[in-house]
């Protein structure tokens, strides 16, 4: 049994929290303005390319077009039991970010001591930025 | 620069945890607390029903009032009515009359049981990093809190976003409290009694087809009973038709009185789709331009139809309160600032890890401050493995163990720890946010049909305008104080002064 000092669990030392970018009206979109306190552990670049593609997602899952327009019309043609067998296109492109939001958090977060929390288990309204506490470490394992 | 970090930080790599699993967990734990679901726990006064599918207001007397109408008067139609017109006339009345009935209750019944887009209150780490914002911007005045707006420039205009005391967000544009719900409903409507719930961003759609479909329906009815009653007195006589048939009589007058309500209340509603505005906003004539030359409405597309089909079939957005996940145990606040791992000492149980299977992400954290303790415990065989996915292999049943990768964490499994004994987010939120208040205060809608502008005045939110002159409906601003009054306890002395100080200081964010 390793001695408790070999194991490293980082604690939270802070949260951030990347508010809502209401300026193009009411569509999902999340503040690109990097935050001060990520300054010692993450790139700007990388920081805003994330948020980016996170509002790009966001942009795509509420998109007014022809398709959209064809499920909504098929889905009240069937009074919305089609719902009960399909997902919705918002839905499939949340899948997407879940995916998107995990894959950044191994390459990218992670290694860094920070995690991103999926914006829709906090609503929509922020895009939640954990730090963990960078202590440094004694032995290896 | 991670100078310090050594490499078993660096191998420290964390698996995310599904972020949306939905299946229950199983917990061998069942002896242990039961794991309530997040409807259960949900700080709005709404009720629930079929474990957490249908959610409404809390006042549905109305609703099943508007229920029993629709059903009676339906019901004395097709009993009394349709076979004396599928005979004379043609068999086509009763299914057509049928079909329009069928879609009326069922547009009604997704209208009241869905969620119209409640904002979830945000939690207790927002709240404060807001309020530290807050605080840095305004330079922490004195006791009183000052009003809190953001503004916001949207397709040119200038709009206006409140801070909710209760929801503790700053609300969308669009965005209204409901004081009766007690939530913050995205591009809300109106709270509609004979709905028994709001109308807002997630069942407006719904809304409309059922006051649609309902005009269609009365008319459909009240012309055909009036046909009726008509061959039947030329055959007969009048007085004797009435007898014959006492049931078209009374839902003549149902209809009646109906019609002018509910067609009134449609084309009112089709003016405000085609305009894209909400009842809120027209009442408060936010986008009229009588209040300036350049006002305009910044949400609109441009043109009727866009507006339209934006409305009726644009992409309906997800629930974003997961009323039927359930209630993560573990409490996913921030550490105090610690020392060190001593702080988790052997008194901290580590039952925190025992996390949800649904996905707690900062459940990580608390696995990882147990595995601080175990070798000291009982429970040396800390089940510090922590996949990404809610199955483990190991003799962890079906939990959402967190996989810390590689060599960095490999406590043995061992056996599984009893649910922790820190007490949920989920009831810590809803016991935070809650307010205390006194206003048992309700709107009343009494309105009935007869008026059907009016209908919907009964409901403004519990915003308090900054030019008086806002409602020109005349809601009285001592009333939506006392709405105001009611939220949020430190800030309710505050609100009624709100007005007074409103404007005074403004956040100006990115």
């Amino acid at each position: 049994i390793r001695p408790l000092q070999d194991l490293r669990q980082p604690a939270v030392s802070s949260k951030v929290f990347v508010q809502r970018d209401y300026n193009s009206g009411t569509i999902s979109k999340f503040q690109t303005k990097f935050p001060s306190e990520l300054e010692s552990r993450l790139d700007k670049q990388q920081f805003e390319e994330t948020i980016q593609t996170l509002n790009n997602l966001y942009a795509e899952a509420e998109k007014l077009g022809g398709k959209s327009y064809l499920e909504g019309c098929l889905a009240c043609l069937t009074a919305y039991t089609i719902f009960l067998c399909m997902e919705t296109h918002y839905e499939k492109v949340l899948k997407k970010i879940s995916r998107y939001i995990k894959d950044q958090n191994e390459k990218i977060y992670a290694p860094r001591g920070l995690l991103l929390t999926d914006p829709i288990e906090r609503g929509l309204r922020v895009v939640e930025i954990t730090i963990f506490e960078d202590r440094s470490i004694g032995s290896g394992r | 620069m991670h100078l310090g970090v050594s490499e078993s930080m660096r191998e420290c790599e964390y698996n995310q945890i599904s972020t949306r699993s939905s299946t229950p967990m199983e917990t061998p734990y069942k002896n242990r607390t039961p794991k309530k679901r997040k409807w259960e726990s949900f700080p709005g006064r709404n009720k629930f029903y079929c474990n957490g599918r249908i959610m409404m207001a809390k006042q549905t007397g109305v609703f099943y009032l508007t229920l029993a109408l629709i059903l009676v008067t339906c019901g004395l139609f097709f009993t009394f009515d349709c076979p004396f017109l599928a005979l004379q006339l043609t068999p086509v009345i009763p299914v057509i009359g049928g079909v329009l009935f069928l879609f009326v209750l069922g547009t009604l019944l997704r209208t009241s049981f869905s969620d119209p887009g409640v904002l979830p209150r945000a939690n207790a780490d927002e709240a404060a990093d807001l309020e530290r914002q807050i605080d840095v911007a305004n330079g922490s005045t004195g006791y009183r809190p000052p009003p809190r707006t953001k503004e916001v420039v949207i397709n040119g205009q200038t709009v206006k976003l409140k801070y909710c005391f209760t929801c503790k967000i700053f609300r969308p544009p669009r965005a209204s409290h409901c004081s009766l719900c007690d939530n913050c409903v995205e591009r809300f409507d109106h709270h509609c009694p004979w709905v028994g719930n709001c109308v807002g961003r997630r069942n407006y759609r719904f809304f409309y087809m059922f006051i649609l479909s309902l005009s269609f329906l009365t008319i459909f009815i009240f012309s055909f009973v009036i046909t009726h009653i008509i061959l039947r007195s030329h055959r007969f006589g009048f007085l004797s038709a009435l007898k014959d048939s006492p049931a078209s009589v009374l839902e003549v007058v149902v209809c009646f009185f109906s019609v002018w309500s509910i067609v009134g209340l449609s084309g009112f509603h089709t003016y405000l789709i085609s305009s894209n505005q909400t009842t809120n906003e027209d009442i408060k004539g936010s986008w009229s331009s009588k209040r300036g030359k350049d006002n305009y409405n910044p949400y609109s597309y441009g043109n009727i139809f866009t507006n339209c089909c934006a409305a009726l079939c644009g992409p309906l957005p997800p629930s974003l309160i997961d009323r039927r996940g359930f209630v993560r145990s573990d409490a996913p606040q921030l550490a105090p600032p610690t020392n060190g791992i001593t702080t988790y000492g052997a008194t901290q149980s580590q039952q925190g890890h025992m996390c949800d299977q649904d996905h707690c992400i900062q459940g990580t954290k608390f696995v990882l401050q147990a595995a601080a303790t175990p070798l000291l415990q009982q429970h040396s065989s800390e089940p510090v493995i922590l996949t990404t996915c809610p199955e483990n292999g190991g003799s962890m049943p079906g939990r959402g163990p967190l996989t810390l990768g590689g060599p960095c964490a490999s406590l043995p499994l061992g056996q599984p720890t009893p649910p922790t004994s820190i007490p949920s987010l989920g009831c810590h939120e809803a016991a935070d946010m809650l307010p205390i208040h006194g206003h048992g205060h309700s709107h009343n809608h009494s309105h009935p049909l007869q008026e059907p502008v009016a209908h919907h005045h009964f409901l403004t939110p519990e915003e308090v305008p900054s030019p008086p002159g806002m409602l020109p409906c005349g809601s009285p601003m001592g009333h939506n104080h006392a709405m105001q009054a009611g939220f949020y306890n430190p800030a309710s002395q505050d609100s009624l002064h709100e007005d007074s100080v409103r404007g005074l200081v403004k956040l100006s964010f990115v």
